[in-house]
């Protein structure tokens, strides 16, 4: 279901809004795992750690961007975290100007998993974890492709799910869901150039996209001919559809067809 | 040089002209043994690949960003779509990372139910792996036995939820019907056949000279590749890594169940293969003690959490109340408290997990679907050169990547 927001007037307000609703926060508890403790420990001593909880059984450190190969090195050859097993980003540019950074590891002696978050400004670039964990050849240029976010060092920093020629970067929040103009037009720009937008036209863009008054191909919706019967031959002008285009209740005159009939 | 013009693109990545005799071929998209759409560009120094280079995202339908403009209850069918040999890892992945979030603690039955449906879909996995590797290496009649064992197993999860790909069977917070009157006993009948077939496929692969040929000491994955790489499932036990989350994190009833991690440190295909035939069986060994579970459960299958999860359907059809926070939930949907959840799980092709920002709102803000085969399609990168080209289909199938969650 998408976020509903009344076309014709955006500025209308729901009738009904929660203002006291107050969401509730998962606890976060101080760090008193022992393994935990001495990660901190370990982390502290190479670099400046923000904020350290436990979410939900994970240890979440907070660190500042450029320490994160420090910070990472540190827990790979000391701690034992030897496998990354995701890093992307959060979009909170709307709100703070910010993209979130995660790096989601694992020690598999302890198994024990821990965050790294640390956050960085729009245009700045974050360096590479590549020469620790060769996920990230992968994970990063997905991060890439997703939030335009540029990674120093990277060994082939281009787009991997999107096109190579693709504008935007879609996991953004100021990114349509539905994709924008440069979207929509993107096979026709492509392949026959951009002059031939108005040639072609909107209906004819997305291959997917099924025309009842199409009579070349199979969807017929709208010309169907009698079983049986030659399709050249028959009257090909429009079958209209049949929706019930009579009310069954006349609310503007207070008849009801249906109880009268009824009676 | 490439001339491209309106009709003939720019081919990135080709090139057409070259100084060495390196040759650059395309392998994909749609290549049969691509397993889904993989396009691999290989640079040949005669039969040798020399450079190769994974391009994905022909299967890019946007499941994150539709994550953030859905609801929890409504995104879940949309997981179906991630892995879809074994749907319901995917939705059981995704409801259990909700239910940490909020907290839930799931009935018995449902406990039960979800790891049966768990394993089932395991083997259902392992089997469609097991034929399209034979097929892909050149055993036809493999793929013609595992395919008809799967679809025994494929009959049970349709008898169960009337779907037989895109199941949507775990719900977040239970899982939506009992088990059907019968399903125990088709279950046990078609375990008991089960282990036969396995030995059929054993005897004609384990020992089979070309079966052997073809696959020792191809696609060697060291175990420190296999961690950096972030490995996960088969690809990490085959690597001689002895981790599975089943037994090392477990959830849902997997730390009252017995059973047993394989492991090979052959760090080939040869090994893997091993793997995936032991792991069908301990799935075999793990169903039939829950089948000895199930009827002492209470049939309770949704957890009771009103704020989260709308009460059974003959308290909504009963009760005032139930059935206004019904409305509320279907309308609006839960809303999940503050805060970041990453939860894993063992899917049949290694760890899926879903990292779920929430900001108190009924859509998350932000959802990572944590892949195996994202990885797994990433390796080939760095273990393809050196090979042969007849082995990059070996090497590929073996890898087991599904490009819906490549791809997602």
């Amino acid at each position: 279901m998408r976020r509903y927001v009344p076309k014709d007037n955006v500025q209308k307000r729901a009738k009904y809004n929660d203002r006291f609703w107050v969401a509730p926060q998962v606890p976060r508890l101080a760090v008193e795992d022992e393994h935990f403790v001495s990660v901190v420990r370990n982390v502290s001593a190479v670099a400046k750690v923000k904020d350290s909880y436990v979410e939900l059984g994970q240890l979440v450190l907070e660190i500042e961007p450029s320490d994160n190969i420090a910070v990472l090195g540190n827990l790979r050859d000391e701690c034992g975290y030897s496998v990354c097993s995701e890093l992307s980003a959060i979009d909170y540019l709307a709100q703070d100007g910010e993209f979130e950074i995660f790096y989601q590891l694992l020690n598999m002696k302890e198994r024990k998993r821990l965050r790294v978050l640390t956050r960085i400004a729009e245009k700045q670039a974050i360096e590479s974890i590549t020469p620790l964990y060769d996920m990230a050849k992968f994970a990063e240029r997905e991060m890439y492709d997703m939030f335009g976010i540029y990674v120093n060092n990277h060994p082939y920093l281009k787009r991997i799910i999107m096109p190579d020629d693709w504008e935007g970067h879609p996991l953004r929040k100021s990114y349509p869901l539905e994709g924008d103009e440069f979207a929509s037009w993107y096979e026709v720009d492509k392949i026959f150039g951009k002059e031939y937008r108005d040639v072609i036209g909107p209906e004819n863009r997305d291959p997917a996209r099924i025309d009842r008054y199409d009579t070349k191909r199979f969807a017929r919706v709208g010309h169907e001919v009698p079983f049986g019967a030659d399709a050249s031959l028959v009257d090909t002008t429009d079958t209209p559809i049949e929706y019930s285009s009579a009310p069954l209740s006349d609310y503007q005159g207070g008849q009801h067809k249906v109880l009268e009939k009824r009676k | 040089m490439q001339e491209p013009n309106k009709l003939r693109p720019f081919f990135e990545n080709l090139n057409f002209e070259r100084d060495d005799n390196t040759m650059v071929i395309n392998f994909g998209p749609q290549h049969p043994s691509a397993h889904g759409q993989l396009r691999l560009i290989l640079e040949l120094q005669g039969e040798q690949v020399v450079k190769a280079l994974p391009d994905i995202g022909y299967l890019h339908r946007g499941v994150e960003k539709m994550a953030e403009n859905m609801i929890y209850n409504e995104f879940l069918p949309t997981t179906d779509r991630l892995d879809y040999i074994a749907s319901t890892a995917n939705n059981y992945a995704f409801a259990h990372a909700v239910e940490k979030l909020i907290g839930l603690e799931v009935p018995r039955r449902a406990q039960v139910i979800r790891t049966m449906l768990l394993e089932l879909n395991r083997i259902i996995s392992h089997l469609f792996f097991l034929a399209t590797h034979a097929l892909d290496v050149g055993a036809m009649s493999i793929f013609l036995y595992a395919f008809r064992e799967r679809e025994y197993a494929m009959d049970l999860m349709e008898e169960y939820c009337g779907a037989r790909l895109t199941h949507s069977a775990v719900r977040i917070g239970g899982v939506p019907l009992d088990l059907p009157e019968g399903w125990l006993q088709s279950l046990s009948k078609f375990l008991d056949e089960l282990p036969e077939q396995i030995k059929l496929y054993e005897d004609l692969l384990t020992q089979n000279r070309i079966w052997k040929m073809r696959l020792e000491d191809v696609g060697i994955v060291t175990p420190e590749q296999a961690m950096s790489w972030g490995c996960s499932g088969i690809m990490l036990r085959g690597s001689g890594i002895e981790y599975d989350i089943r037994k090392e994190e477990p959830y849902e009833l997997y730390e009252e169940l017995d059973f047993d991690i394989p492991v090979s440190d052959r760090c080939d295909s040869y090994g893997r293969y091993r793997l995936y035939m032991e792991e069908m069986k301990e799935s075999i060994k793990i169903l039939r003690q829950l089948i000895e579970m199930y009827p002492e459960t209470e049939a309770r299958l949704m957890a009771h959490a009103p704020r989260y999860i709308s009460a059974p359907k003959e308290e909504i059809m009963t009760q005032n109340y139930a059935l206004m926070r019904h409305f509320v939930l279907v309308t609006q949907g839960m809303r999940p408290p503050k805060g970041t959840v990453y939860a894993p799980t063992e899917s049949p092709k290694g760890e899926l997990g879903f990292l779920i920002r929430s900001e108190g709102e009924p859509y998350a803000y932000r959802l990572k679907c944590r892949a195996p085969s994202f990885f797994h399609t990433g390796i080939l990168q760095d273990i393809l050169p050196g090979t042969y080209i007849a082995d990059v289909v070996t090497i590929i199938g073996s890898t087991n990547i599904v490009f819906g969650e490549v791809d997602r």
